[in-house]
């Protein structure tokens, strides 16, 4: 009896050691320069721009995906007493008052922040460091609306015109970033108070409310490969740039007038194991290199000034020129309650 | 005293598994409630109404939804496992792809066909992902029942149905209950159909704790609803315990020759509802395909000509066909150590019932292995977080971790496919064998293992395609340069561009084609000594 109870105890530690084993792949050496970078989802870097800069420093860097950016920031307070890793990126504007309220920062003034990332600093410290920017604004489909007579909306204050009944989807902000930026777009517009006389208004016109981006702008929008049924949806300024046709036209386009800037800050963690390393990779994330792959990579606009956008964002997804935005603080301060108020009226 | 001795033996090695659950789900989910409660709130949030509405709707949407898993998946499992048809390999196989694919694709596959989403669309997509643990939890313990006191009964004059309702389904009533106490943990648990399918209008405890965990950080709030989460899984794991209690009982097991036969009469009616099930299974699945191949102007194989590439400019960090490859590592790996822990943990149970071991403590180890199922993703996440770290190594960020935390969803589900057959191995044959003068490790590996060997089987397949599928746990932990097919086709969606989404759908086409193929080769490697009886 006890005899096939230990046979099956070292089964299962042998099955436990070539599992953890099986997880290794490419540990680097022993005394090599590591520095984890945690990051959200949508973190993507091209190898080459890593290993030239692997050449350069002699650092690799560990990549720790750590779910959105909620996400992100949320856990790195968790563990701030013994962090995950030693650099982040992907705390954005929404959430980057807690990040510093908690203390998960160190300070660090980078001298590449002097680039064009400082102009999107938070609080004045050095903190938290722009790394891009990804503007969310509504995307049209230009034919589908053309099919429809109705002309392209220019403005918030267009889509409560009877002419556009039904023809929005939205993003719920309290599951959706992207949703989420989009009634603090409306907040910025209209102010803390009357923003909700116009929900009240865009409900009444036939606003459609999805859980997230994909269901949203995959499924509902026409624009996309999904061929939904409503041309106007809540998504990102870089978005036209991925729906050109083959004939070098773009099918979809941003309106202008209705974007919210949401940006990304990467920072040195408090108590980072690494801290000198960290600098350096700090310093690569803001660097030209770095940041000329950011389009591409990640669909955002680079921080630094005179980096070049790729061909097919110039032509379909500039930089919108003046968004709405709000303090961070005030976002920090009213965030939940918003959400909530939004839930009642529209939701309700 | 011999019973006595034994039962402290088995009870000893109940300690096993249990220090396993200890690790890596008791500690990091009371340490992250622990967190939540340290400020209070608690009442607040237990007296507000929307957190009862809560727990109503959350109850209700699981149990409609097993009640239709379990109505849907009964002809499957009677022609899985009684009927000799042709198909029915491929129905093995079919049943289970709905568990591998990713809950945004099937959330939007029925948005597609109810665009406003609601309770109804909720309950049939919980369904859709739940009728292959009926088809194969019953399934494992039906086709090893004898068909003989069955045949006597018809013999005697009992109607088809007198025959099922007196004869057959008393024997089932494990499996049946382990099924549906499976399905309703599922259920009760499920995040991304509800959020998909439920918008902003309905809501479970599980949508709930993941919003306030991680887009509010109101650990509180999300500690009060995992407690309440907890207390209502506990509930339904010691009702479901009580039913099966005592049922679980010796039948005569026979092998596979003996039970399956070519239906007859009204049998071909069940076997006809089978394949409607089927069928209806398979109708998100074509829409899925369609999506693979459409594009703005037509039919096109770009999508998964575009598999052996990283995507529309690179999203993604590996090719479609890496992450293949990746996906069946680590679904290797779990499956490996679920089915270590299951099989030992389901020996230990059968033992402790029959050492009589005081104490309930079989109950319990029963009770606390199905745990893991009813809890959220989330808080077992964000426990690894703030625990894990006291551990050699720091497992808050290794990879190893992943294998680990699907092993605690797969486990349970081992248990539940192999624990009813090992339980209902008459214990004389052991007797006799052991009176022949057999070691217990002979009796285990000449009386048992034949017996139970198709159930391993059905439990190897079935662990193996749950990790295939897992996507919570993995997200969070699977290194970035080794995505897993899941992880690919999120990230895929998440982004705009037709390839992008083209490429997604067929990510999922080669995620069905690789369960689909990995079920049929471990319905192959049966354990030898069991492969023909």
């Amino acid at each position: 009896m006890l005899r096939r109870v230990l046979t099956a105890a070292a089964c299962l530690s042998l099955v436990a050691g070539c599992s953890l084993s099986g997880g290794g792949g490419s540990t680097p050496a022993e005394g090599d320069h590591v520095v984890t970078l945690v990051t959200h989802d949508s973190f993507t870097a091209k190898q080459e721009t890593l290993d030239a800069f692997k050449a350069s420093s002699g650092i690799t860097i560990k990549q720790v995906a750590s779910g959105d950016a909620g996400a992100l920031t949320n856990k790195l307070v968790l563990t701030k007493s013994n962090p995950i890793g030693d650099v982040a990126f992907g705390v954005d504007s929404t959430f980057a008052s807690r990040a510093l309220t908690e203390g998960v920062f160190a300070e660090y003034a980078s001298p590449e922040a002097t680039k064009g990332a400082q102009r999107y600093q938070v609080d004045g410290s050095n903190k938290l460091h722009a790394v891009d920017v990804g503007d969310v604004c509504l995307n049209v489909d230009i034919a589908g609306l053309a099919a429809k007579g109705v002309p392209e909306p220019t403005s918030y204050a267009d889509l409560v015109d009877p002419k556009y009944k039904d023809l929005l989807v939205v993003e719920d902000p309290a599951t959706s970033s992207p949703g989420l930026a989009f009634l603090l777009g409306t907040i910025g517009e209209y102010g803390p108070t009357s923003w909700t006389e116009y929900w009240t208004k865009l409900k009444a016109n036939g606003v459609k409310v999805v859980s997230g981006w994909e269901e949203a702008y995959n499924q509902d929008f026409s624009g996309s490969a999904g061929k939904g049924p409503r041309p106007i949806v809540v998504s990102y300024a870089s978005s036209p740039s991925a729906e050109i046709g083959e004939d070098g036209t773009p099918r979809t386009k941003a309106v202008l007038g209705t974007c919210y800037r949401q940006v990304e800050y990467a920072g040195v963690l408090t108590g980072a194991k690494n801290p000198e390393d960290a600098k350096k990779v700090l310093d690569f994330l803001l660097s030209e290199q770095f940041q000329a792959d950011v389009p591409e990579q990640m669909y955002v606009y680079p921080s630094r000034e005179g980096v070049k956008l790729p061909e097919a964002w110039t032509k379909a997804a500039p930089l919108p020129t003046s968004p709405r935005t709000l303090p961070a603080d005030q976002v920090s301060a009213n965030r939940e309650q918003w959400v909530s108020q939004w839930r009642t009226l529209v939701v309700g | 005293m011999a019973h006595a001795r034994s039962g402290l033996t088995w009870a000893f090695a109940a300690l096993v598994p249990l220090l396993f659950l200890g690790v890596f789900f008791a500690w990091p989910v009371l340490a992250i409630v622990h967190l939540g409660l340290r400020d209070g709130g608690l009442l607040d949030e237990l007296t507000a109404a929307g957190t009862w509405e809560l727990v109503g709707f959350t109850l209700g949407q699981a149990a409609a939804s097993t009640v239709l898993a379990l109505v849907a998946g009964l002809p499957v499992a009677f022609l899985l496992a009684r009927c000799q048809v042709a198909g029915t390999g491929f129905v093995r196989a079919a049943v289970m792809v709905p568990f591998v694919l990713p809950t945004v694709v099937v959330g939007l596959a029925f948005r597609a066909l109810w665009p406003d989403g609601g309770v109804l669309p909720i309950v049939l997509a919980n369904a859709f992902f739940n009728v292959a643990v009926v088809a194969r939890t019953v399934g494992g313990l039906w086709a090893h029942t004898d068909r003989r006191a069955e045949d006597a009964a018809r013999a005697l004059g009992a109607s088809r149905p007198r025959a099922f309702a007196s004869v057959v389904l008393p024997a089932l009533l494990p499996a049946i209950g382990s099924a549906a106490s499976v399905v309703f943990l599922f259920c009760a648990t499920s995040f991304g159909v509800v959020l998909v399918l439920g918008g902003a209008r309905y809501r479970t405890l599980e949508t709930e704790i993941y919003l306030r965990t991680v887009e509010l950080f109101d650990l509180s709030g999300a500690a009060a609803l995992s407690l309440l989460q907890f207390a209502a899984v506990l509930a339904v794991l010691l009702l479901g315990g009580l039913a099966r209690r005592r049922r679980e009982t010796a039948l005569s097991l026979r092998g596979k020759a003996d039970v399956v036969r070519r239906p007859t009469g009204g049998e071909w009616g069940v076997v006809a509802a089978a394949f409607a099930v089927v069928l209806t299974l398979l109708v998100p699945v074509v829409g899925l395909v369609l999506r693979s191949l459409s594009t703005v102007d037509g039919w096109s194989l770009a999508g998964y000509r575009a598999l052996t590439g990283t995507g529309e400019r690179g999203t993604l960090a590996v090719s479609g066909v890496d992450a293949a490859v990746n996906s069946l590592r680590a679904a290797t790996d779990a499956t490996l150590l679920a089915l270590t822990i299951g099989v030992f943990s389901a020996v230990v149970l059968v033992g402790l019932r029959r050492g009589r071991t005081p104490w309930g403590i079989g109950e319990a180890l029963d009770t606390a292995l199905m745990l893991p199922l009813g809890v959220s993703a989330v808080t077992v996440g964000f426990g690894y977080l703030i625990t894990m770290d006291a551990l050699p190594g720091d497992l808050r960020t290794s990879p190893a971790l992943v294998p680990l935390a699907q092993a605690l969803v797969v486990t349970p589900l081992v248990v539940r496919i192999v624990l009813p057959v090992l339980r209902a191995v008459d214990e004389r044959l052991r007797q006799a064998a052991a009176t022949l003068g057999a070691s217990p490790w002979r009796v285990w590996r000449e009386v048992d293992l034949p017996l139970a060997g198709r159930s391993l089987a059905a439990a190897a397949g079935f662990g193996f395609v749950v990790a295939l599928g897992e996507f919570g746990a993995t997200s969070f932990l699977a290194r970035p340069d080794a995505p897993t097919l899941p992880i690919v086709i999120a990230r895929l969606m998440s982004r705009p561009g037709q390839l992008n989404s083209q490429m997604a759908y067929a990510a999922c086409a080669m995620l069905m084609v690789v369960t689909i193929a990995a079920v049929l080769l471990i319905e192959k490697l049966r354990v030898p000594s069991s492969g023909e009886f």
